[in-house]
């Protein structure tokens, strides 16, 4: 890459770890649903999302493995907690059907914007995977406000429900957009715009969206964005989830089938 | 030998998932470069998280040390190009139809559920069908049914960048 410096290669590889470990992390969320789901075609979408999520953390890995980090298998399956970027929002257990589907839309939807960004960087090797990742993830994003739309119109029950949960997931959300210490570094050199004018985006999106599916975010007095994920402080739900998808692999990690 | 021969060889290389239909007309054969006596062949992946990837890679790479006097061989994965539905070829959605499935709609500008709503039935050729889902056994298929042949089907989701 030799229109990296030393202070772009550092920032480019913060940018990657959160993207992929987020990816990672809710991929193996989401295939908790997997047998689980409350009908046949949801634990189908549950499922072929966290294929998606997962493979596409593999390519990320990639091009943090280019940048001279281990190989994909190695990052993603021999790190602990504190060394995992992932945000609080996508660590957090399945829970009930209603807090995975407003998770799934909150998440999903930052991130199809996130590639949208991505896809103009001047970090052609991202560039290329992010052009790639924006026109997959427009089957999560339909299906997370086809679901959400359903939801939340239906019912007393489904709408609370749903209510509910947003109220729950929305200042996690916010924590989704935890500035990096390279922000600066990152739009200088034209890699990323940066995670405030994500979160902008991010807003003119679902709100009128969530307004559709009549449910409401919750006041702005009350948003305290849940930070402390992109530097390794993580809820008691990461460890033990990577335990559970590292057991293989701690026990034979030249295990192959 | 030629880059077109080296394409019409793998034409026999088929989708491990869809064997009806080849790596060509899949449209994911994205370049082919003869130099010498060597090879080297990019493949272009539908969805990043395919898991026959990898497969296909050492199918295309296989079948062509085959060929005799084939020197060295590289297949590569890149996300350089992008591939959308609408390079699987005419040969290919005759594939896909072969194998009951119904081949994505070609030339979509946006993606909705509108689009995949209007998919023909692969069985009885009838537009009178239902959408039963986006997402089916593998990233490619959605799932359909069809109220005129009364069959459930899967179809062939188209991708749009």
């Amino acid at each position: 890459m030799d229109f990296f410096n030393e202070a772009h290669v550092d920032a480019a590889k913060e940018l990657l770890y959160k993207m992929a470990d987020d990816q990672l992390i809710i991929g193996h969320r989401n295939s908790e649903w997997t047998g689980f789901g409350p009908l046949l075609e949801e634990d189908i979408a549950f499922s072929s999302m966290a294929q998606d999520k997962i493979g596409q953390s593999e390519h990320l890995y990639g091009l943090l493995h280019e940048l001279g980090e281990s190989d994909p298998d190695t990052v993603a399956f021999t790190r602990n907690a504190p060394q995992f970027h992932c945000c609080h929002l996508v660590e957090l257990p399945i829970g009930e059907y209603d807090f995975s589907l407003i998770r799934h839309f909150l998440f999903d939807m930052a991130e199809a914007i996130r590639f949208e960004m991505l896809a103009n960087s001047t970090y052609e090797g991202l560039a290329q995977i992010a052009r790639k990742y924006k026109g997959e993830i427009k089957y999560h994003t339909m299906h997370a406000n086809t679901w959400v739309k359903q939801l939340g119109t239906g019912n007393e029950e489904s709408n609370a429900r749903m209510q509910n949960s947003l109220n729950e997931s929305w200042n996690l959300a916010l924590g989704i957009f935890e500035p990096g210490p390279h922000e600066a570094t990152l739009k200088e050199a034209g890699i990323f715009e940066g995670e405030a004018v994500l979160k902008e985006k991010w807003l003119e999106l679902v709100t009128p969206l969530l307004e559709k599916a009549k449910l409401q975010i919750p006041d702005e007095s009350t948003w305290v964005p849940v930070y402390g994920g992109r530097t390794g402080t993580h809820t008691e739900h990461l460890q033990p989830l990577l335990d559970e998808m590292t057991e293989v692999y701690s026990i034979d990690p030249t295990a192959d089938w | 030998m030629t880059a077109n021969e080296i394409r019409e060889i793998l034409k026999e290389v088929k989708d491990p998932e869809i064997p009806t239909i080849s790596v060509v007309d899949l449209g994911i054969v994205t370049d082919i470069k003869v130099d010498g006596n060597d090879v080297f062949v990019e493949l272009t992946p539908t969805f990043a998280g395919c898991p026959a990837l990898k497969i296909m890679e050492t199918m295309v790479s296989d079948r062509i040390k085959q060929v005799d006097g084939v020197g060295e061989v590289e297949v590569k994965t890149s996300f350089e190009k992008q591939w959308s539905t609408d390079l699987i070829t005419e040969e290919g959605h005759k594939a896909l139809l072969q194998h009951g499935l119904a081949p994505p709609k070609r030339n979509c500008t946006a993606l909705n559920m509108e689009v995949l709503e209007d998919t023909k039935c692969p069985y009885c050729g009838s537009e009178d069908t239902t959408l039963n889902s986006p997402f089916g056994p593998t990233l490619c298929r959605s799932l359909h049914y069809c109220n005129s042949c009364k069959q459930a089907f899967e179809g062939f989701k188209p991708v749009v960048n």
